[in-house]
C-alpha cells in the first residue's frame, strides 16, 4: 500500500494529458510546415480546425490540476509539479496557436510559387520538435539535463532566425514583386523561434519544479 | 466551451445501498435531522461534513441503528438498506448489525489480545473451529493493511499496538463480521498525520468491496478519499453531489463558505 497512491494516480493521469498536448502540437507544427512546402491550403485550413482540440485538452489539463489541488492538497514539490502542469499547458497550447499562425500565412502566400525551398525553415521546425520531445520528456522524468539540451537548441533556432530574416531582407531588395511572400515567410520564422522560446520556458518550469528556484534559461 | 468540471456527472450503475426518505429525527424537542433525503451507492466513499452539531453524527448513528440507545429519540420517514426499512421494528438490530460495521473516532480495542480481538466477532456468531478463525484473523488484518505489522504477536495485548495501529485493528475487526457496510465515525481525528493517510488508503481500497460512509471533520480528508460528499447543516443537507463537483464548484453558497473556511 503505497502513501498517497491517489495522488500519484491522479498526478500520472495530468501528466498523460500534457503528453497528449505535447504530441498534437508538434503534430500540428509540422502538418504545418508540409503545408507550407506543399503550399496545401486544404491541409492549412484543417489544421485551424483542428486547432480546438488543443484549447479543450489545455481546459482538460487545468480542471484536472485544479480538482488536484482542491482534492490532494498537495505540498513542496508536489504542489510544484502541479502548478507547473499548468503552466506547461499554456505554453504547448500556444505551440499549436503557432502551427495555426504558419498556416494563416500559407494560405495567404497561396499558390504564388516560393521564392526559394525552406531549408531553414524546415531544420527549425526539427529543432522545435526534438525540443518539445525533449521539453515533455525532462517535466515527466523531472530530468534536468534534458531541459539543460532543451535550452541549447533554442540557441541554434536563434541563430537559425537570424541567417533567414538577413537572407530574406536580401531577396526583397532583389525581387521587390515578391515582398508579400517575403513578409509571410519572414513571419513564420518567428513563430517558429517564438515557439522554441516556449520550450525553453518549458524547461525552465522543469528547473523550478526540481529545484525549488527559478532560472532564466532564455537569455 | 464548458469546463471538464461542469461536465462532471454521476455515471455510474451503482446499487443504492442506502435510500433515505424525508427522514426527522427529534432528541426530545431538538429537531436534530430534518427532511433528510440522500442515497448511498454501493462501493463507493460517501464523506459527510459539516460543522459540530449539524447531524451528520446523528445520521450515521441512525444507519445502524445505534442511535436508538439515546432516551427520548423520536424518528420519522424512511431508511432503506437494500430495499428494506430498517426503522421498521420488526427489523432486528442484530441483523442489521452482522451488516453493517462501524468504526469510530477514538481506536477502541478490546482489552485482549490482537487475535481475540479479529475472533470477537465471528465467535459470537458461532464460529469455533481454529482454522476458519485463524483464516478470518489473517484475512481481515490483511485486509486492514495491519498484518504485516502484527502477524508475529498475534498473542499480545492490542493495548501494545499504536493509536494508528489500534484503528486499523478496529476496521480489522470490523471486516471479520464480512459486513456489507463500513460506517466510520471520524475514524483518524485521534491519529497522527502519517497514520490518518494509511486509514485513508486503506479506505480507498476497501471500496474495492465494500459501501463506506465516513463522518469527517476534516473537510481535506473528504476531499481526498470520498467520491461523493453530503454537506449537512443545521440538520438539513445542504449540497449532496460528487465529491469533484463540492470541492471545485459547489453549487451552494453555504456548502463554498463552509469548505473555505469561511465559517464552522
Amino acid at each position: 500500500m503505497a502513501i498517497r497512491e491517489k495522488y500519484n494516480t491522479e498526478l500520472k493521469e495530468l501528466q498523460n494529458k500534457l503528453t497528449e498536448l505535447g504530441h498534437f502540437s508538434i503534430d500540428a507544427l509540422e502538418k504545418a510546415v508540409i503545408a507550407l512546402e506543399s503550399q496545401n491550403v486544404d491541409l492549412a485550413l484543417k489544421i485551424m480546425e483542428e486547432d480546438t482540440k488543443a484549447n479543450i485538452l489545455e481546459e482538460e489539463i487545468n480542471d484536472a490540476a485544479m480538482l488536484l489541488i482542491a482534492k490532494q492538497q498537495p505540498v513542496a514539490i508536489d504542489l510544484r509539479r502541479v502548478i507547473v502542469a499548468i503552466k506547461i499547458a499554456t505554453d504547448i497550447e500556444r505551440i499549436a496557436d503557432f502551427a495555426v499562425n504558419i498556416a494563416k500565412s500559407t494560405i495567404r502566400i497561396g499558390n504564388e510559387p516560393l521564392i526559394k525551398p525552406i531549408v531553414h525553415i524546415k531544420k527549425m521546425y526539427d529543432l522545435n520538435r526534438d525540443m518539445l520531445r525533449l521539453s515533455i520528456e525532462s517535466y515527466n522524468e523531472e530530468d534536468l539535463d534534458k531541459a539543460k539540451r532543451v535550452s541549447k537548441m533554442d540557441d541554434e533556432v536563434d541563430s537559425l532566425y537570424g541567417e533567414t530574416i538577413k537572407e530574406l531582407l536580401q531577396i526583397n531588395l532583389e525581387k521587390p514583386e515578391f515582398r508579400s511572400q517575403i513578409t509571410q515567410l519572414s513571419f513564420i520564422c518567428r513563430y517558429l523561434e517564438r515557439s522554441a522560446d516556449h520550450m525553453t520556458n518549458i524547461a525552465e518550469h522543469v528547473f523550478y519544479m526540481v529545484k525549488g528556484k527559478r532560472y532564466d534559461l532564455n537569455t | 466551451m464548458a469546463s471538464v468540471i461542469e461536465h462532471i456527472s454521476d455515471e455510474t450503475n451503482r446499487e443504492n445501498v442506502y435510500k433515505t426518505k424525508e427522514l426527522n429525527l427529534w432528541y426530545g424537542e431538538n429537531h436534530a435531522l430534518k427532511n433528510i433525503n440522500l442515497d448511498i451507492n454501493e462501493n463507493e466513499v460517501t464523506a459527510i461534513i459539516g460543522p459540530s452539531g449539524c447531524g451528520k453524527s446523528t445520521y450515521i448513528k441512525t444507519l445502524n441503528r445505534m442511535i436508538e440507545l439515546i432516551p427520548g429519540v423520536k424518528t420519522s420517514g424512511e431508511i432503506s438498506y437494500r430495499g428494506r426499512n430498517i426503522l421498521d421494528r420488526s427489523y432486528k438490530v442484530e441483523d442489521l448489525r452482522t451488516k453493517v460495521g462501524m468504526v469510530f473516532q477514538k481506536p477502541n480495542p478490546f482489552p485482549k489480545s490482537i487475535y481475540e480481538n479479529v475472533v470477537y466477532g465471528p465467535k459470537i456468531h458461532g464460529i469455533r473451529d481454529k482454522k476458519i478463525l485463524d483464516e478470518i484473523v489473517e484475512k481481515s488484518l490483511k485486509g486492514a493493511a495491519i498484518w504485516d505489522e502484527v502477524k508475529d504477536r498475534l498473542n499480545q495485548n492490542a493495548y501494545g499496538l499504536s493509536g494508528g495501529q489500534q484503528q486499523r485493528l478496529c476496521i480489522a475487526r470490523c471486516l471479520a463480521i464480512e459486513p456489507d457496510v463500513i460506517l466510520m465515525d471520524e475514524p483518524t481525528s485521534a491519529l497522527d498525520p502519517i497514520s490518518t493517510l494509511k486509514v485513508e488508503e486503506l479506505v480507498q481500497e476497501l471500496k474495492q468491496n465494500f459501501s463506506i460512509i465516513i463522518v469527517t471533520h476534516n473537510m481535506q480528508q473528504a476531499a481526498r478519499i470520498s467520491d461523493k460528499t453530503a454537506f449537512f447543516l443545521s440538520g438539513e443537507v445542504i449540497e449532496f453531489n460528487l465529491t469533484n463537483k463540492i470541492f471545485s464548484t459547489p453549487s451552494d453558497k453555504r456548502t463554498e463558505d463552509y469548505i473555505t473556511g469561511r465559517f464552522g
